[in-house]
This record gives C-alpha cells, structure tokens and sequence, in this order.
C-alpha cells in the first residue's frame, strides 16, 4: 500500500509527460459597455507547457476563437423585381454566432487540414450555422455565404492573421478587437493548441460582456417599462425644446 | 468624441450627430418643416439601425416643433380647433401606423416600402412644390401675369358632409377632410419618421384652402402631437426609440432653427419655396436610385 502514492505520481508524470498542456488566460473577464464605449481589446495569453520544459524543433501553433452568444436569425436576400430591389427570398439558420473572431500564429490553411478546421470551427467559413430549412444545398450555400459576408463587413466575423505571437515557442498572446457594435452577452474565448495538424490540448474562458451604468439603466427601462420610457422621451423632448426656445426667445427680446 | 447609444447598440461620433440635427434645424427653421425626411435617411446612411432612426427622429421633431408652435400661437398663428381635428386623426393614424409598421418588419417589406413611400411622397410634392413656386417668381419678375384666383378647396371637400366653422383659417368645411389628412400624416409619421409637415403644409393650402396665415402654425401643432403619440406607439411596440440619440439630434436641431428662423426673413419666400422644392426633389432622387441600384449587401439578418 506504501507504493501506490508513488505509482499514482509516476504515472502522472508519464501521463502528463505525453502531451503539452496550456496554462490560458484572459485580460478581461468582464467588458462593460458604458457612454464612452468605442470598442474593446482583449488580450488573451498564457503558456504552453511542454513536457520536461523542453520546446520541440517543430513547436505546436496557437488558436484562439472567440465566439459571441448564438442566436437564431432570419436572412432576408433582395432580389430585383421589377426594377426595384426588395426582400425575396429568405432562410432560416439556428445557431448564429452574433461575433466570431479567430486568430493563429500561423495561416489557418497551413496549420489544420479543412476537415480538423471544420470540426473545431476554425475560420469563418466553417462556423456551424445550422441552417433550418429544406432549400437545396447549393442555395443554402448561398445564404450561409451571404451570411458570413454580412457579418464580415459588420466587422462582427473576423479572422485576424498571425494573430497569435508566440515567444520563446512557450508564451502566446493574441490580441483580439471588439468592435463597437459588438452584441452583449457571454461570451467565450477558447484557445486551442494545434501539433502537427491534430488539437492535442484546449482550454476555454468566458467573458461577460454587458452595458453598464446609465446605458444598461436606459436599455433595462426601455424594455422593461415601455409606456413610462415613452413618455419620459416625450417629456425629455418637449423639456430641451421649450427650454432651448425660451433661452433664444430671451436672448432676442 | 465618440457616445454609446444604448438603444441603437453603437457608438457615434457625437459631433456628427448634433451637426446633422443642426443642419436639420436650420432647414426647418427657414422652411417651417420639421426636416424628418432628411433626418431619418441621413442617421440609416450614417448605420443606425432603420427602425432607430425612424423612431428616435420622431422624438426629435416633438422637441423641434415645441418652441415653433409656442412662437406661432404668440402671433396668433395657430388654429387650435383646427389642429385639434388634425391631432385627432393623427392620433388613430399613428396608432394604426403601428400595426402596419410591425406587419411589414415581420413581412420584411418595411425598407421597401419606406423607400417607394419617400420617393412618391417627396416626388410628387417636390414636383409641385417647384411650380408652384417657379409660377409665383414668374409673376414677381413681371414676366407671367398673377394666376387666376384658385378655387378655395377641393371639390371633393366640399362634397363632404357636416360642415363645421374653423374661424382663424377661415373655413367652413366638414372635419372629416383634416380628421382623414391628420390620419394620413399620423401613418407617415410612424412609418418614414418624418413629421409629414411637407404633406400636411400644400395639402392644407391646395386641398383644404386655409388662410397661409395659420397654415405653418397649425400643422407644427398637429406634428407636436402626433410626433408625440408616434414615439409611444414606437416605445411599446418596436422598442427603438434612443433617447440618447434623439437629446444630440434636438441640441443640434434646436439652435439651427434658430439660425434657420432669422435667415428666413431676409430671403423672399418664394425663393424659399423654390430651395425646399429642390432639396425635396433631391432626396427623392436619391431615393429612387437607391432602390433600383444593386445595394452594396443584398443580405439582411433579422433575430428571431
């Protein structure tokens, strides 16, 4: 029985030994959004740990992605009618990520096979849409591309390239921009470590991203108090605009 | 100098926007109209959200039109009977304005006819606007003779039933014909963000013949009203109105018409006419452009 205590440690070492782990971290667990919010950078880092501490010839990459809260979406595609361009025809998708950023210490092409890129969502192309209709694939192809291309130019997908510096082949940091338009919600930052085309090790994170102070009491009231919102906007309004009248009124008397 | 609008969801350069209420304010300062037709498509050109910005420059023309119609009713030129018939119809207009704006946003028809709307609209009366105007700057240069005296109103207005007597505007016509024009502006309202003044104004001249006297006084009375009502109407059922978006867009619209007001006493009414006719004819130009263009993104997402 004296033995097992020992056993149980070498065989965590050994075990341990086999695989690099990643020690991840992120700059900021929580991004409120408040009057002079224009955006965020996140930062997020940390350390490969290789086994015995020795960094391999071929060391393995980094990816990190992170992904917005999903959300079912209605895509409405104009079509021209009689010359005029309108809604037409529209499709449904159930898992629509509302942000997706990915970056990595090498092109995504020359670090995962499409298959690899495909399972774990590396890319904009490969985000799991789960497209809710029984269009034709083609056309489904279509407005999943339509859908990325919209988001894209948003700026809400993004892939940022050599993303990720790796120091020393045992410390990474990848700088990642959240645009000012950016959807509240939770959020997760996943880092994935990637050798030889296959993810040995992940590790994920999470990060709160929600309006703060006078914005979040505005937004709450807003949605929450409907009537008694609208009629402060009125009350607001019809305020400034007497007040602002009886200043000038004055000033001209 | 960048702000939050916690509605909208995006941030804004806050110059941007009370500049764009200040250059709205000095138009509806000069020309009597509450400049929501040019608000509303500049802040989507700008990226706010379309329903946003209808609802939020609905906001703005109620402050906008405050110290207008204070002013107005000092030189007695607001017919409240009048105006009260307008906000009436107004009222059931927006309301019912409502229901339509939420079927066409489920539909997903609401930019399309928004921008079939604006160009019809601001086509039409730009059109006539420019006229009439031309007529009259004829007449002043002495090179056409003064029109014959026009009808007073329409003949189908006087066909209608009940009439009632509105003394300031010098009427004796049936409430239906401002009760059925406020209900048109009250759905313009809710639907394009724009007060309707540049419908209700000629309408009021052309259609119904009021005295000019009371015709800006009184339509900016019924804009008050039903801009009013119109923010309600989004507050419960769209949620967009901003409040923050429509405080800058007011700052800015309220010293312009100041600048507006004073600016317009030194320039000949007709040539007045004549600028807003062309500007009115300019949006709608755009406007129709824009809907025949290939837009630059053919997809549109909408939550679920």
């Amino acid at each position: 029985m004296k033995r097992l205590p020992l056993l149980m440690l070498l065989a965590l070492l050994l075990g341990g030994a086999a695989k690099p782990r990643l020690v991840p971290d992120v700059s900021q667990r929580r991004i409120d959004i408040i009057y002079s919010f224009t955006g965020a950078e996140l930062l997020l880092f940390g350390a490969i740990v290789y086994p015995g501490g020795v960094v391999p010839k071929r060391p393995a990459d980094v990816v990190v992605v992170i992904k917005g809260p999903t959300e079912s979406v209605l895509l409405r595609e104009k079509q021209k009618v009689a010359g005029i361009w309108l809604n037409a025809e529209s499709g449904r998708f159930r898992s629509v990520p509302s942000f997706y950023a990915v970056a990595a210490s090498r092109p995504l092409g020359q670090v995962v096979d499409g298959r690899t890129a495909a399972i774990y969502e590396f890319g904009v192309d490969n985000i799991q849409l789960s497209p809710a209709s029984s269009a034709p694939p083609d056309e489904q192809k279509r407005f999943e591309q339509g859908l990325v291309d919209l988001k894209n130019r948003m700026g809400l997908y993004v892939e940022v390239p050599h993303g990720v510096e790796v120091s020393e082949g045992v410390l990474y940091r990848a700088r990642i921009r959240l645009p000012a338009r950016v959807p509240v919600g939770d959020y997760t930052a996943e880092t994935f470590l990637v050798q030889d085309g296959r993810v040995i090790a992940a590790a994920v994170r999470e990060i709160a991203v929600y309006r703060s102070g006078f914005e979040r009491i505005v937004a709450s009231f807003a949605e929450r108090h409907a009537l008694a919102y609208g009629l402060v906007a009125v009350a607001l309004s019809v305020l400034l605009g007497w007040a602002a009248g009886a200043i000038f009124g004055r000033k001209r008397a | 100098m960048d702000l939050y609008l916690p509605i909208a969801g995006l941030s804004v350069n806050v110059l941007v926007i009370v500049g764009l209420g200040g250059l709205v304010g000095i138009l509806s300062g000069m020309f009597g109209v509450g400049g929501g037709f040019l608000t509303t498509p500049l802040l989507i050109f700008y990226g706010i959200p379309p329903a946003v910005a209808v609802a939020s420059s609905a906001t703005q023309i109620t402050g906008a039109s405050v110290s207008a119609v204070l002013a107005h009713r000092r030189r007695q030129g607001v017919d409240f009977h009048m105006g009260g018939v307008l906000v009436a119809g107004g009222a059931i207009g927006s309301v019912a304005g409502g229901f339509v704006f939420r079927w066409l946003q489920r539909t997903g028809q609401i930019d399309t006819v928004v921008g079939l709307l604006y160009v019809v609209l601001l086509g039409s009366i730009g059109l006539l606007m420019a006229k009439e105007a031309a007529q009259s700057i004829a007449v002043m240069w002495g090179k056409a003779p003064p029109p014959v005296a026009a009808r007073r109103h329409h003949p189908l207005i006087a066909a209608l039933p009940m009439r009632w007597r509105f003394y300031r505007s010098g009427l004796y016509i049936s409430p239906l014909a401002p009760l059925i024009l406020g209900f048109g502006t009250g759905l313009l309202t809710v639907l394009l963000g724009v007060g309707g003044g540049f419908v209700l104004v000629p309408a009021m001249i052309y259609l119904l013949g009021m005295s000019t006297r009371v015709v800006v006084g009184t339509s900016l009375f019924q804009i008050l009203f039903v801009t009013a009502a119109t923010t309600l109407v989004h507050a419960l059922t769209t949620k967009a109105v901003d409040i923050v978006l429509a405080g800058l867009l007011l700052i800015g619209s309220v010293v312009g018409a100041q600048f507006g007001a004073r600016f317009a006493q030194r320039v000949r009414p007709e040539w007045l006419r004549l600028a807003l006719a062309g500007l009115v004819l300019a949006v709608a130009m755009r406007m129709a452009l824009g809907l025949g263009w290939r837009p630059d993104e053919i997809y549109t997402v909408q939550p679920l």
